[in-house]
């Protein structure tokens, strides 16, 4: 099946009186891989089982290519999904699970056979096709899980969260892995996560989420160091915000507040003149392994710096941060597009 | 401390022979009975030993086959009915967020909570009306009744344990509802609409009040036989019915107890 775009227009979704979602417009390109983002109870997941069909619109229309699928049922969609639990039928070997969506599409039974061995040979699971589902581990689970859903041939796939239920060390290869499978295939991708490294490891675009609405759609560099807000900042890291000063490099008009990261601030460095500089008394000073995370005291505020060296508690230093990991943001707590040099002259 | 030990293991040692003597007591009676011949007072064994009552109650005219198969057919159709009806409501109540949904539960127990004996003799009155008296589809009804309560609220109870992502899954992958109930979360439910199947069966097969009001004496199930034969002063055949009685209600939790196992269970419903 050719892979296709998704569109959503004005999308919105009230459950119990409560609006979930309100009005999503969303454009996603066919083949590419989309991170839902944001943190629980944003409206990320019921977006996806809207997407899938699971939760009926109030509003809005959803369109895979051409097609509006508003108003199908599940069954009639074919967008493949899987959800957080994997949800493989316990009464079912390995097997059974991947041929099931075949044998419902009435696929002969030989070429089901062979569709399956192909599908468990692609991961890796040659040789499992009898066992039983809760004999395997969360990994291999989730690679079934993800075989079922690519075993039709989907327009679309959605994964809900696929990556959670797993330990860090496995988490950290299988993204990698999914990566690699959802290129080579081709298939239109959609992945929920509150897991922001997830998602700028793995997704094309990221559609960042809060309270039932999208507050940023873009490609993950730029989002890491252009978030559209201080909210959306502090989920992404962005652990430091300061009042603007006279001294303070100019890199948008009208900023009002800078945010930084903290492994972008330096302490007691030599920085070039064109930085972001703040003088305070030593807090806290601990080991990360990396090097040290100074706290700093600065009139009443705690700002967080890196060090190679640890420093005295008490002690006075000076926190520098280069102009270009400055986040600016205005009054209303919105980024403020950065200005070139150049344009400034101009 | 030994002393105090010795005394504990005494003590647990005539809890459990009391224990043992009630529940086992009668039932030791019962299987005497079924084998005297002679048994006056103040003997306190019988004084002789047969399968003569045996022969009497298994003659032809004697009605136990009848009662037996009548006794198997209306337990079988009970749980026929009463399990066609709690699949479908179970579900419902399980799944569907009704917004009366206790009180419903709560409803199916009334039939339960009152006195039985009223409820049979109205029952009976207004099966007299539509010629349900004395008919195997009357007793069937009757003892459906007190079926249904188990049934739906077990059902219920197992279809709300089933995961709902397991019916999101296949319906996501192409199956449309009905399919997906009888491929994943009827075979998921399996272990325990089995165990109301069970109840359904042991409550039918010693149903008496329902039975000797609507059936009797049209329709003689064994509870009924026993009972005509105890109030006769009979007690071997009294106690030779019960010990038939036992049969088909061993069999089925043999059957049953072999369809339980998990690994027999994970091979069901493919």
């Amino acid at each position: 099946m050719r892979t296709e775009a998704l569109t959503l227009n004005d999308v919105t979704i009230d459950l119990r009186q409560q609006r979930i979602l309100e009005s999503i417009h969303l454009a996603v390109d066919p083949g590419s891989f989309t991170c839902l983002l944001g943190p629980s109870g944003c409206g990320k997941t019921t977006l996806l089982r809207a997407i899938a069909g699971f939760t009926p619109l109030d509003r809005g229309d959803i369109r895979l290519g051409a097609q509006s699928i508003t108003h199908l049922p599940p069954e009639k969609r074919q967008t493949a999904m899987v959800f957080q639990s994997y949800a493989l039928w316990p009464h079912m070997s390995v097997g059974e699970n991947l041929g099931y969506p075949l044998k419902l599409r009435g696929v002969p039974r030989s070429e089901r056979q062979q569709r399956v061995a192909d599908t468990l040979q692609r991961l890796e699971l040659s040789g499992f096709e009898k066992r039983a589902v809760t004999q395997l581990s969360g990994g291999q689970r989730q690679r079934v899980a993800l075989g079922r859903a690519l075993i039709i041939d989907p327009p679309l796939l959605l994964l809900d969260e696929p990556l959670s239920n797993l330990d860090a060390a496995i988490r950290r290869s299988l993204r990698g892995e999914l990566r690699r499978l959802q290129k080579s295939l081709g298939i239109t991708t959609i992945m929920v996560t509150h897991d922001q490294e997830e998602a700028l490891q793995m997704a094309d675009q990221i559609v960042l989420m809060r309270a039932g609405q999208i507050v940023q759609v873009a490609s993950p560099q730029r989002l890491y160091q252009h978030p559209a807000d201080l909210d959306t900042a502090r989920f992404l890291g962005v652990d430091n915000i300061v009042s603007c000063e006279k001294e303070d490099p100019a890199n948008a008009r009208g900023a009002t507040q800078f945010g930084f990261r903290t492994r972008d601030a330096l302490v007691n460095a030599s920085l070039n003149a064109a930085a972001l500089n703040r003088k305070g008394r030593v807090s806290d000073c601990v080991y990360t392994g990396d090097g040290y995370q100074i706290s700093l005291s600065v009139n009443g505020d705690t700002l967080y710096a890196t060090s190679d060296s640890p420093i005295a508690l008490g002690a006075f230093a000076t926190l520098q941060v280069p102009a270009s990991a400055l986040i600016p943001f205005g009054p209303d707590n919105r980024h403020l597009p950065p200005l070139d040099r150049h344009e400034d002259i101009a | 401390m030994k002393a105090s030990t010795l005394l504990t293991q005494i003590g647990l040692g005539l809890m459990l022979g009391i224990v043992a003597f009630i529940v086992f007591g009668p039932l030791l009676n019962l299987a005497m009975w079924a084998f005297a011949e002679q048994w006056f007072y103040p003997n306190r064994f019988p004084t002789d030993w047969g399968f003569a009552f045996w022969e009497r109650v298994f003659r032809p005219r004697a009605g136990a086959w009848v009662s037996l198969f009548n006794t198997i057919i209306v337990a079988l159709l009970a749980v026929l009915l009463s399990m066609a009806l709690a699949i479908p409501a179970g579900y419902a109540l399980a799944r569907q967020a009704l917004p009366a949904r206790n009180v419903i539960m709560l409803l199916f127990l009334l039939p339960q909570a009152f006195p039985n004996l009223p409820i049979f003799v109205n029952i009976a009155a207004i099966f007299y009306q539509w010629g349900l008296n004395g008919t195997l589809l009357g007793v069937v009804l009757v003892h459906s009744l007190p079926g249904l309560v188990y049934a739906v609220w077990i059902a219920t109870a197992t279809f709300a344990t089933v995961d709902r992502s397991l019916e999101e899954a296949a319906r996501n992958l192409g199956a449309s509802p009905l399919r997906s109930f009888k491929d994943i979360t009827l075979p998921q439910a399996l272990p325990g609409l089995l165990a109301a199947s069970i109840f359904v069966f042991l409550d039918s097969i010693d149903e008496f009040t329902g039975t000797f009001f609507v059936g009797a004496p049209e329709i003689t199930t064994l509870p009924l036989l026993m009972f005509n034969a105890s109030m006769g002063g009979n007690y071997q055949v009294a106690a030779i019915t019960a010990l038939i009685l036992l049969i088909p209600s061993v069999g089925f939790m043999l059957i049953i107890e072999r369809f339980l196992k998990a690994d027999v269970l994970s091979r069901i419903g493919r």
